[in-house]
C-alpha cells in the first residue's frame, strides 16, 4: 500500500515537473511570420496587444481557446465562430473564417498569439494545421 | 507617499446593492478610499461642473430623466437579474441616494412619453406606466408593444424614441457590416440586391399604445442604415435625426485599395435627418468626408471615387470622421446652458477600436450647434477625459454611451465600462 503510494506520488511529480518545462523555445523566424499575419488579419478586430475590444471581441490574453488545445484552435481559425461564450463571456461581432490561410500562415499566427500577449504555449507546426484541416468538412 | 493624505482625505462611497425588486432598499457601502476627483474624472468646458450621480452600476447603456428628475439606466448584461435600474436623488446633491432595479431583460434602448416609460431587449421593446412619483407601477408585467425583432448579436441593439403623434421609432441595424455573405471574410461577395434590407439596416416606425407588433404592423420608415444607436426627436422641426455606425474593415478587406490611414478615418460616422421613405444607401455607398461626397462601395464597384448609385441617396447633414462609434444622440432643449446650447446636439461617441493598428479615436462627448434644424458649425469636444491614459476600448477607464437632459436642465452621462454616470451642471464658475 504505502509502497504504490509513494510510486504514484513519485510519478505524480515527474509528471508535473514535465509539465512545468518550458515549451521548447519557438524559432523567432516563425514568430516573425506570425506576426506579420497576425498585424494583416487578425489585429483589426484584437488591437495591436491582443486586448479585444469589450462587448465585441474577446482579448487573446491567457484564454483558454489560446493556450489550451491545439485542435479547437485550429477548427476555429478556419472555420469563424459566432455568439459561442469565451471564458464567461459572450461578444458581439463575428470572428470571419479563415480558411484561405495555408497551413503555415495558420501554424504561424496561431503560435504567434500562443507566444505573445504574455502568453506560453507549445508550438502548432504546418503538418498538425493540415491534419486538422483535412478531418473539416 | 507624500500624496497619501490627500488620497485619505476624500472618502467616497463607491458602490450601491441593488435589490432586485420594486422597493426601493439602498446599502450604501463605504468603499475603498479613492483619490477626489475633479468632475468625476472628465474635463469640461469653463463654466461647468459635474458630479458622480452614481458608480459601478453596470453596464449602462441609454438613460432617460423623468419629470421629477429620477434616472432610468438600461443596462447591457442584467445585474442581479435585472436590467433597468431607477436612481433617485431624494437630498438634491446631484448623487443618488435610491436604487431599484426591475425588469428580467437587459438590452439598450429607454425612453419615456407621456407617462410611460419604453425599454426595449435586442428583440422586444415594452413599455410601463409611470405613477405621479415617476415609478413604474407594473415592474413585472409591462405591456409588451413589440415583439420578433431580429437579433443576430451583431448590431441588435434597439435604440428607441417617439413622436408626437403616438408613434414609436425603432433602430433595427443589419448584423453585417457591408452584406457579405460571410461578414467580414476577405473576399466574400456581397449581393446584389442586399437581401438584409427588408427586415433590417434602417428604422421602423410602430404605433406606442398596441400590443403585439412586428414586422407586418410596422412601416420600414428608412432604410439604408447600417446600424443607429444614437436617435432623437427634434422637437423645434419635429423630424427624427440619427447618427449611423459607418461600415468598417475598408484596409482588412480592400488591402489593394484603402491603405492603413485612409481605413482609420474612412468611411464617416453619418448624422442624419431622417424623412419618411429617405434611403441613405449602406451597403451599396458610404460617405466620404474628406471628400464630402457619398461614393460606391467596394464591394459594389467602388474604387474610392465612383459615386455612380450614391448620387441618388440621401446624404448626412454632417459628417464626422470614422469609427467613433456614435451612441447617443440628444437635442439640447434646456435653459440651464448658455444659450449656444439651445436646440444644439451633444453626441457621445463610445470611442474607436477599427481605427487600429492607427491610434484609436472619440472616447468624448462633442456639441455640435444648430440653427433651424441644421448643423450651423462645426463641433466641439464637450466632456472629455472618459479614457483616462488610453484610448482604447480595452484600457479606457470609461466610455461613454447615452445621454438624458433633466427636467432641470443638466445634462447625464452614462459608461458602459465601469458602469458611472455623470450629471454635469452650468454652474458659470
Ligand atoms: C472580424 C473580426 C475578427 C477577426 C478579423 C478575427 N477575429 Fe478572432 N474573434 C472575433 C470574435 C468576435 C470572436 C468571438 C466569437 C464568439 O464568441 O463566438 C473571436 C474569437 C477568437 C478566439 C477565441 C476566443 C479568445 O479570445 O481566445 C481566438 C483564439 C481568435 N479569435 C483568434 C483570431 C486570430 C488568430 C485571428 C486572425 C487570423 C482572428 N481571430 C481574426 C473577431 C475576429
Amino acid at each position: 500500500m504505502r509502497k504504490s503510494f509513494l510510486l504514484i506520488t513519485c510519478a505524480g511529480t515527474l509528471l508535473l515537473m514535465a509539465a512545468q518545462t518550458k515549451p521548447k523555445p519557438v524559432p523567432k523566424k516563425v514568430l516573425e511570420n506570425g506576426k506579420k499575419v497576425y498585424d494583416t488579419y487578425c489585429l483589426p478586430c484584437h488591437q495591436q496587444d491582443g486586448s479585444g475590444v469589450p462587448n465585441m471581441t474577446p482579448g487573446l490574453v491567457k484564454t483558454t481557446w489560446v493556450t489550451g488545445d491545439k485542435k479547437r484552435l485550429v477548427e476555429l481559425i478556419i472555420k469563424g465562430m459566432k455568439g459561442v461564450e469565451v471564458d464567461g463571456e459572450t461578444y458581439d461581432n463575428v470572428m470571419a473564417a479563415h480558411d484561405y490561410l495555408t497551413d503555415q500562415e495558420i501554424a504561424d499566427v496561431t503560435t504567434y498569439i500562443r507566444n505573445s500577449f504574455g502568453n506560453k504555449a507549445s508550438l502548432i507546426a504546418p503538418a498538425e494545421v493540415k491534419a486538422i484541416r483535412a478531418k473539416i468538412k | 507617499m507624500k500624496r497619501i493624505g490627500g488620497l485619505l482625505s476624500a472618502l467616497l462611497l463607491t458602490g450601491f446593492t441593488v435589490w432586485a425588486n420594486d422597493t426601493t432598499q439602498v446599502k450604501l457601502r463605504r468603499g475603498k478610499r479613492i483619490p477626489a476627483e475633479v468632475n468625476g474624472g472628465i474635463t469640461l468646458p469653463a463654466g461647468f461642473k459635474a458630479v458622480v450621480v452614481a458608480d459601478t452600476v453596470g453596464r449602462a447603456r441609454h438613460i432617460v430623466t423623468a419629470a421629477n428628475g429620477d434616472l432610468y439606466v438600461m443596462l447591457f448584461r442584467l445585474k442581479n437579474g435585472k436590467g433597468i435600474l431607477r436612481l433617485r436623488d431624494t437630498n438634491k446633491d446631484g448623487v443618488a441616494d435610491q436604487v431599484t432595479s426591475f425588469g428580467n431583460y437587459a438590452g439598450t434602448g429607454i425612453t419615456i412619453k407621456d407617462g410611460y416609460l419604453y425599454a426595449s431587449s435586442n428583440k422586444e421593446v415594452f413599455r410601463y406606466k409611470l405613477n405621479e412619483q415617476q415609478e413604474v407601477i407594473n415592474p413585472e408585467s409591462p405591456e409588451r408593444i413589440i415583439t420578433g425583432l431580429i437579433d443576430r448579436n451583431t448590431h441588435n441593439t434597439k435604440s428607441l424614441v417617439l413622436d408626437n403623434e403616438g408613434n414609436i421609432y425603432v433602430n433595427i441595424g443589419a448584423p453585417s457590416n457591408a452584406c457579405q455573405i460571410e461578414d467580414r471574410k476577405k473576399g466574400s461577395p456581397s449581393p446584389d440586391p442586399c437581401p438584409l434590407l427588408d427586415s433590417v439596416g434602417g428604422v421602423w416606425q410602430f404605433k406606442a399604445d398596441k400590443l403585439n407588433q412586428s414586422y407586418p404592423e410596422g412601416i420600414r420608415y428608412a432604410t439604408g442604415i447600417r446600424n443607429i444607436m444614437g436617435l432623437d426627436w427634434n422637437q423645434a422641426t419635429n423630424s427624427l435625426y440619427a447618427m449611423q455606425h459607418g461600415r468598417d474593415n475598408l484596409n482588412s478587406l480592400f488591402p489593394e485599395l484603402y491603405n492603413e490611414d485612409e481605413s482609420a478615418e474612412l468611411p464617416a460616422e453619418e448624422l442624419f435627418r431622417i424623412n419618411k421613405g429617405d434611403d441613405f444607401g449602406w451597403p451599396y455607398c458610404y460617405f466620404d468626408w474628406q471628400q464630402n461626397k457619398k461614393v460606391l462601395a467596394p464591394e459594389y464597384g467602388g474604387d474610392k471615387k465612383k459615386e455612380g448609385r450614391c448620387a441618388d441617396k440621401k446624404k448626412p447633414i454632417y459628417a464626422f470622421p470614422g469609427h467613433w462609434a456614435p451612441n447617443a444622440l440628444l437635442f439640447y432643449t434646456g435653459n440651464q446652458f448658455p444659450e449656444k446650447y439651445r436646440n444644439g446636439a451633444f453626441v457621445a461617441f463610445h470611442g474607436s477600436w477599427n481605427r487600429a493598428p492607427k491610434p484609436q479615436a472619440g472616447y468624448f462627448v462633442v456639441f455640435l450647434p444648430f440653427k433651424d434644424g441644421m448643423p450651423s458649425g462645426d463641433y466641439e469636444i464637450f466632456a472629455d477625459g472618459f479614457a483616462g491614459g488610453f484610448r482604447e476600448p480595452a484600457k479606457s477607464l470609461y466610455r461613454p454611451c447615452g445621454l438624458a437632459q433633466g427636467p432641470d436642465g443638466s445634462l447625464y452621462i452614462s459608461d458602459d465600462k465601469k458602469g458611472r454616470l455623470w450629471k454635469v451642471m452650468y454652474t458659470n464658475k
